[in-house]
């Protein structure tokens, strides 16, 4: 009676993890409001989880010039917006601080190694498409992100077609 | 309790101070220019020209059409990123120029990127007093 069959618990197992997979980017219970209302105004709110911590403080640290805008914020906006991103910052392993970008280019969480891996499939053709412009447009596939979730059956490419792996 | 309570009441009176009508922020804006240039009256047409004006100091947002789109009672769509921008004109939006901190946030910002250097008071107003104009 006791025993539960292995099967049973591989399956309940294989659902948490995807569960927790598909999860995984959700924006952070703790974000400050400022976060949505000062970064979400120009471009999606971007998982704190796809730029290590280091790499959070160099974008942070230079906000007057941020890839090609004009982000500057006072003090206190900008250190608590820099809390939250540090405190849920992606794990150096996957997220590879430094390194991934040329020495006086601010880190892109387009270029880590993570995202270079979930995205190698995507020709290039789509990353240039007019209705994408920028690979930190995740919204123009991802049809959920403005919501925070990225899963597979949500994206739609920029010819309109469902994503087949 | 007595601590909660007068925090709360801070807070309320604090937005409601924060609280304002474009009117009014265009009536502070002009009052600023005034002392700059005694003459100034806000003008919306050079407002607009402003708006319209091509600085060509930022490569990707040479002016402010270039995301707010030539017509700011429509949403604009930033130029880099596509993210949708809700329009500008208070009559199409009627959040826009209702809060003097977050107003001039984006004026620091917008000046500094697409004009080079910030905004002076009368061109504020001037720009106020065309926004307020656009249907």
């Amino acid at each position: 009676m006791n025993r539960t069959p292995g099967f049973v618990i591989g399956f309940a197992l294989l659902a948490v993890s995807v569960a927790a997979h598909a999860d995984k980017l959700r924006l952070p219970v703790d974000a400050p409001p400022a976060f949505q209302a000062e970064c979400a105004s120009c471009h999606v709110a971007f998982p704190p989880q796809l730029l290590a911590a280091e790499d959070w403080r160099r974008v942070m640290a230079s906000l007057d010039k941020h890839y090609g805008d004009n982000a500057g914020l006072d003090a206190a906006t900008r250190g608590a917006i820099e809390a939250f991103l540090v405190k849920n910052a992606g794990s150096p392993q996957k997220v590879s601080p430094g390194g991934t970008v040329a020495q006086n280019d601010l880190p892109r969480l387009t270029a880590t190694p993570w995202f270079v891996r979930k995205h190698h499939e995507v020709p290039r053709a789509d990353w240039t498409h007019a209705r994408v412009k920028s690979p930190a447009n995740c919204a123009a596939c991802h049809t959920k992100a403005e919501q925070g979730s990225y899963r597979e059956r949500e994206i739609v490419m920029p010819n309109g077609a469902r994503w087949e792996d | 309790m007595k601590h909660t309570t007068l925090a709360i009441l801070a807070g309320l009176c604090a937005t409601i101070a924060q609280a304002a009508t474009p009117a009014e922020l265009l009536a502070g804006y002009r009052a600023e220019a005034v002392r700059q240039i005694p003459a100034f009256q806000p003008d919306a047409r050079r407002g607009a020209e402003f708006f319209a004006r091509r600085f060509g100091v930022s490569e990707k947002m040479p002016a402010c059409a270039a995301c707010h789109m030539e017509n700011p009672a429509q949403a604009g769509r930033h130029v880099v990123t596509d993210k949708a921008i809700k329009p500008l004109a208070p009559a199409a939006n009627d959040r826009r120029l209702t809060e003097l901190a977050k107003t001039e946030k984006w004026f620091g910002r917008n000046c500094k990127e697409v004009v080079g250097r910030e905004c002076s008071a009368a061109e504020k107003a001037d720009f106020v007093a065309f926004l307020m104009e656009v249907r």
